[in-house]
């Protein structure tokens, strides 16, 4: 094992922390397959900084925060719920982004090249959860509270409005991170199924939110060492790794009648 | 006066939901608030915590806490919650937390460590109590559960909020559908539909009148039904 890969682990154990931890609350929220189907923005943006010359990140993280902005909004203001809107919308923005990526970069934003990924990225990347990290942790109370009870929180003088934009903003953050190991395609799984497994072997939000988060780490490294040494694209065999331990949580649960 | 309303209007869409409501809410009074279904009472509680839009004037006494148990909980069953990890989202020490419950009745501390989810309805109604008073208010906005709540030989929610009410300076607003407990726990009535029907002390403003006012479609259905039988 080269010292390189020692810092893709280390990076990528990051982005898998913060993706099951902010998964956590998606879930709850009910927003799975919103969740899912947001990284498909980012390759228009990944293509556009490709094709301007500048990392690829920038552009995701730039299309993401629209999508996010126009989700947020449509939740908001519109008296129904934006799924239909949603699905048209991502669907849409992949196959613009599959027509306008450039050729040979095509693959790998889609499924993610962890080879690709320099040192100055993984700086990026370790600062950046640090921070999306500290930004939901404070926001987290208030974020439960809307989860358990809307009216509650409101009642309690919580702009939900502005902390459910700050949440999701944050979601289009951690996905924008994380392009670059999965890829536009899958990204939003890593976000989803670690919580969502979680939640099969939880009993307390406390046990919930840890489990998430590691097993978001496992499923990074575990991808990342088996796509390394069989030289895959790394996305595919990170979700395959934490769909296995979405499989085992199930398992596991079904075995235990009280989960707690 | 702890809360002036007046000419509270709320419409979803173009369909008014409140139609020029006014009452008012004197300290330490209980106000009840009843009405048929589909009156607009929990709409007009919501209205007054400023949940949603409205026109008109609603009108708190400055600095007033107000703690709000609403109606019913939509907790998916599965929710990785617990009641001690819920109830600490707005209080931080469980000495305080312990205290609260036990003035709300649930005396085993098994309780915290369920989930909510796992909770009676009767477990629940009272752990939402608790949590609002978990922040001292001086006014509790109590919504009535419907049915399904099963208290099993202990004293009433009500009962409970008379005691608290002796402890503290407390104000209750709180929406029902039995007249009878309107009669012996409020010191005011609101009847409801859609408009007011009659504002004032329970005894003096309930009467025939009122009551086919806001459940006039019930009486027709019970008269047709007796003219059958003979």
């Amino acid at each position: 094992m080269n010292t390189n890969l020692y810092i893709l682990l280390i990076t990528g154990a990051l982005v898998g922390a913060v993706s099951g931890y902010l998964g956590s609350f998606m879930v709850l929220k009910r927003m799975s397959l919103v969740g899912d189907a947001l990284s498909h923005v980012a390759l228009p943006g990944m293509a556009i900084a490709l094709i301007l010359n500048l990392n690829p990140m920038l552009g995701a993280f730039v299309a993401l925060t629209l999508a996010v902005i126009g989700v947020w909004y449509l939740s908001e203001k519109s008296e129904i719920y934006p799924e239909a809107l949603v699905g048209v919308f991502f669907t849409a923005s992949l196959a613009i982004g599959i027509l306008i990526t450039p050729k040979p970069e095509l693959l790998e934003a889609l499924f993610g090249n962890f080879e690709k990924i320099n040192i100055f990225d993984g700086v990026i990347i370790a600062a950046s959860s640090a921070l999306i990290f500290t930004a939901v942790s404070l926001i987290s109370k208030k974020l439960l509270l809307g989860i358990v009870s809307e009216d509650l929180a409101k009642a309690e003088g919580i702009k939900m409005k502005n902390i459910n934009l700050i949440y999701l903003l944050l979601v289009g953050f951690v996905v924008a991170l994380g392009v670059k190991f999965v890829g536009t395609l899958l990204m939003g799984a890593l976000v989803v199924v670690p919580a969502v497994a979680a939640k099969n072997l939880s009993g307390s939000i406390k046990s919930y939110q840890i489990l998430g988060s590691l097993l978001g780490v496992v499923s990074v490294v575990f991808g990342l060492l088996i796509s390394s040494y069989f030289h895959f694209s790394s996305g595919p065999i990170i979700v395959l790794v934490s769909i296995l331990i979405f499989l085992l949580s199930y398992i596991f649960k079904k075995h235990r009648p009280n989960g707690t | 006066m702890i809360l002036e309303v007046n000419n509270l209007t709320v419409k979803f869409g173009n369909q008014k939901v409140l139609d020029n409501v006014s009452f008012s809410v004197e300290r330490d009074g209980t106000l009840a608030i009843i009405g048929p279904n589909g009156a607009g009472k929990s709409v007009l509680f919501r209205t007054i915590l400023g949940l949603i839009p409205y026109e008109g004037e609603v009108k708190w006494a400055p600095n007033i806490k107000i703690g709000y148990v609403p109606q019913k909980l939509f907790v998916q069953k599965d929710l990785p919650l617990t009641v001690q990890e819920f109830l600490k989202l707005k209080e931080k020490g469980l000495t305080n937390i312990e205290k609260v419950l036990n003035s709300v009745g649930i005396k085993k501390t098994g309780i915290l460590k369920t989930r909510l989810g796992d909770l009676s309805g009767g477990e629940i109604q009272r752990v939402l109590i608790a949590n609002a008073l978990l922040g001292s208010p001086q006014v509790l906005l109590f919504d009535e559960p419907t049915s399904g709540v099963d208290i099993a030989g202990e004293e009433t929610i009500y009962a409970l909020i008379e005691r608290l009410k002796k402890k503290v300076d407390l104000t209750i607003i709180f929406i029902s559908h039995e007249l009878d407990i309107v009669y012996r726990h409020a010191t005011d009535v609101l009847c409801l539909n859609k408009e007011k029907i009659c504002f004032g002390k329970p005894r003096e403003v309930i009467d025939k009148e009122t009551l086919s006012k806001m459940y006039g479609e019930d009486v027709k259905v019970y008269r047709h039904h007796e003219h059958h039988e003979y």
